[in-house]
Formats: C-alpha cells, sequence, structure tokens
C-alpha cells in the first residue's frame, strides 16, 4: 500500500509535467519570436565572407573584423554605415527594406561586398 | 622586386629618357642587401653599407632630411607589440646620423586608430629627433572618424584642402599631397579634381630645372592594384611634373621598401617603424607579417634623404633599427 501513489497524487504530478512542458515550448517560441533572423558576417584577410550574403527582409546581420587592422562596413549609397572597427569589433545592422546594397570598407576599398534582401 | 631588375631599369631608362643625367646620382639601398647604388653619368657604382665614410661622401649633399612613415602608435598585436620602442629606435637612428637632418618628413599613419593619446605619444617621442621642424601627410589611420579635422588640427594649420601644401628648402620644391581621403568602393587612393588643380597651380611658376619632391601616404605608382597599393588619379598628377627634370616621390603605406625610375621620376616607398607588409602577392592579404622577434628591427627603419646640387639629383639611403 505504501509504494502505490495515491490517485490525487498522480494527477497532479501529470499536470505538473504537462505545465512545465507547456512552459518550456511557449519559452521557446518566444526566443524565436523575440529576435529577428540572425546572420553573420566575416571580415578575415582584407576580405568579407560570404562575399554576397541574400537574406530575408527584417534579418539582423552582423559583421566581425576578424583581421588586426582595422576596416569599415560602408553601403555605397551610405544606408548603414559602421564606426571603426578594431580587431573582434562587431557591427549589426538590420535589413529592413528590400534591395540590392553594395558595401565597402572605407579605410581598405578594394574590400567590398553585397547585401541582397528579399 | 630584386635589385638586378632595379639595376636594370634604371639603366635602360637612362639610355632611353633623352634627359641629360652627365653628373647624375642616384642612390638607393636595399634594407637586407646592405649596398648602396649609385649611378653617376650612366655608371652603376656601389658601395657596401659598412663603409660609413664612403657613403657619407657619396650622399653627402646640400639639402638633407630623413623620411619616416607608418608609425602606427596604439597597434599592439603580434607583429610588433611595442611601436614606441621601434618607433624610439628611429629617432635614435636619426641622431646617431654623421649630419642632423634639416627637417623630417612623415609619410602617414602616425597613429593607428586616430585616437589623441595615439598622436600625443608619436609628437612627444619626435621631441627627441635632432630637428622640430616635421612635416606631415595623413595616412587613412590619421583620418578614421571626423574627415580628418583632428589630423588637420594638429599638423595641417597652413595646408588647403584635407590637408596638402608646398615648401621651398634650399631651392628643392617639395609638395606633400593627400591620397586617404573619399575612397571610393573598388578603388585605390584618390587625390581628387580639387586637389589636382591645386598641384597644376602650384608647380606653374617653377623653372624646369626645380628639382621637386613629392610626398603623400599611398603610393603615387601602382605597386599592386589588388591591395589597393596605389593612386586612381596618380597618372594625372605626374602629368603636371612631366616637364621637370628631376622629381622624386616618397611614399609609405606599403611598410617596406620598394623603388622605381621612370622617365624623369624616381619613385620610392619607406618601411614603417611599426610593423612589416608582405610583398605583393605573397600572403593571403597585405596584413601585418609576423616575422621571429630577433627579425622585426631589420624589416623596419627611415630613408635618409639627400640632395646634391652640383650632381643635380636625390640620394636616397634606408636604414634599419638594427
Amino acid at each position: 500500500m505504501r509504494i502505490r501513489m495515491r490517485k490525487s497524487s498522480w494527477i497532479l504530478c501529470v499536470a505538473a509535467s504537462m505545465l512545465l512542458a507547456l512552459a518550456a515550448l511557449s519559452a521557446a517560441q518566444k526566443s524565436v519570436a523575440a529576435g529577428p533572423p540572425t546572420v553573420e558576417v566575416k571580415i578575415d584577410n582584407f576580405t568579407f565572407t560570404p562575399a554576397t550574403l541574400t537574406v530575408k527582409a527584417g534579418t539582423q546581420i552582423t559583421w566581425t573584423n576578424g583581421d588586426d587592422i582595422p576596416h569599415t562596413v560602408v553601403s555605397d549609397n551610405q544606408s548603414f554605415k559602421s564606426k571603426v572597427l578594431d580587431t573582434d569589433e562587431k557591427f549589426t545592422f538590420t535589413a529592413s527594406k528590400p534591395g540590392t546594397y553594395s558595401y565597402f570598407c572605407s579605410i581598405h576599398p578594394k574590400m567590398t561586398g553585397k547585401l541582397v534582401v528579399e | 622586386m630584386p635589385m638586378q631588375k632595379n639595376r636594370d631599369a634604371i639603366l635602360s631608362d637612362h639610355n632611353h629618357d633623352g634627359i641629360d643625367r652627365r653628373g647624375f646620382l642616384k642612390c638607393m639601398a636595399w634594407a637586407g642587401t646592405g649596398a648602396l647604388c649609385v649611378l653617376e653619368g650612366g655608371v652603376l657604382k656601389s658601395y657596401g653599407l659598412d663603409d660609413p665614410a664612403r657613403i657619407a661622401k657619396a650622399a653627402r649633399g646640400e639639402l638633407s632630411f630623413v623620411q619616416i612613415s607608418d608609425s602606427h602608435m596604439g597597434f599592439n598585436k603580434p607583429a610588433n607589440s611595442d611601436v614606441i620602442a621601434t618607433l624610439k629606435a628611429a629617432v635614435a637612428k636619426i641622431n646617431a646620423l654623421p649630419a642632423p637632418p634639416e627637417f623630417m618628413l612623415h609619410t602617414g599613419d602616425i597613429s593607428h586608430l586616430s585616437k589623441p593619446v595615439e598622436f600625443d605619444t608619436v609628437d612627444q617621442i619626435l621631441q627627441s629627433a635632432p630637428t622640430k621642424d616635421v612635416f606631415f601627410v595623413p595616412g587613412e589611420h590619421d583620418v578614421l572618424e571626423d574627415d580628418g579635422k583632428q589630423y588637420r588640427e594638429r599638423y595641417g594649420k597652413n595646408t588647403k584642402g584635407a590637408g596638402w601644401y608646398s615648401f621651398d628648402k634650399k631651392g628643392v620644391h617639395l609638395i606633400g599631397l593627400v591620397n586617404v581621403m573619399n575612397l571610393k568602393a573598388g578603388g585605390m587612393g584618390s587625390l581628387g579634381a580639387q586637389q589636382l588643380k591645386w598641384l597644376e597651380d602650384d608647380v606653374r611658376h617653377l623653372s624646369k630645372s626645380t628639382p621637386v619632391i613629392v610626398f603623400a601616404h599611398m603610393p603615387l605608382w601602382n605597386i599592386y592594384p589588388e591591395w589597393g597599393w596605389g593612386t586612381d588619379d596618380s597618372a594625372q598628377a605626374l602629368s603636371h611634373l612631366k616637364r621637370f627634370g628631376s622629381v622624386t616621390v616618397l611614399n609609405g603605406h606599403i611598410h617596406q621598401t620598394m623603388q622605381k625610375v621612370e622617365g624623369n621620376v624616381t619613385f620610392h616607398t619607406a618601411t614603417s617603424t611599426a610593423f612589416p607588409q608582405p610583398r605583393p602577392g605573397a600572403a593571403p592579404s597585405p596584413g601585418p607579417m609576423k616575422v621571429p622577434a630577433e627579425q622585426l628591427r631589420g624589416l623596419l627603419g627611415v630613408t635618409d634623404v639627400n640632395y646634391v646640387r652640383k650632381h643635380h639629383a636625390l640620394a636616397l639611403i634606408d636604414s634599419t633599427l638594427e
């Protein structure tokens, strides 16, 4: 008799588990809903990688400078413009308006990249 | 660029450009080769760098100055974690010259990130130089955030436009140009229409026998366009200097010595006092080159420039910090 769980306790247990699962599910949904999709662009060896990036509108793009020399990320039509990024510094831009954005490093203008927002 | 190639270039140029080079003296020394080469009336002579008395005799002139470049104050990455020490070593090298230079040129990238403290540190170290007369042009690292406003307040008080200017020293006309502003996507260095017009007017009144020295940060000849090592509109600038018998172009930016003679123009780039960069195409990118600690100072240095009036020429001697 002692090892048998009382019926009311068992129901409580199941209910608690379901609540926990629901809470976890809703938390997971919230974390997706809280932020836009994110994409990374790496700056290494004076090169933007990927050189051409295609994203959905609303995507958040983060450039990270992996070089020992500062770089910038500046769109040709000034839609976005980072401050000077020293080693390991990042620049984030949320692409809200569809279009093709050519960009470059204003310090080393041979460094060019393209962002396509669909 | 191998040394032999340069010799060929100079000799070949001498034979074909039609300029009278009687008594013409052209010196160059290559960090690492330990030789001073002198072209005199078409005959190439070389002196060992271990023979300072002969070098002094060969290179002594009426006008003597020193070029330093790319001190990148604030840089602290593995390629050189102590750019203060190497700039101090460069100043010590200048202090050790047989005769003090009359003035100095700094061909840009004074600072690494355009920070006031970086400029302050360089100014303080240069206080120990044998001359307080230092002429600057900006590198792209000196004009990072404010279109060069801070740079011009510090170093360009009596300059035009983005910081260009000219002055005369003992009959030599020196021109400081700015080719690091308003850079265009996909391009290299840029002088711009306004500066080119000013240059044309600036040299208009000079006689063609006036020796002209042009100094700017980025090379005014296309060394390696793939890495942006050149200036998009440099040919237009040089077209205004065609009629002069002796033109010397001094640049920095590429952190290594390179020399080319083309017609009446000698191009020369100086080493950095901070860190070396790879030879064109010898690495995936032009980023700072990490070398074994004991080799670093052999790749950094200063350039000693001498003008010998009677020979109507400039002598350039590169010295490493070793």
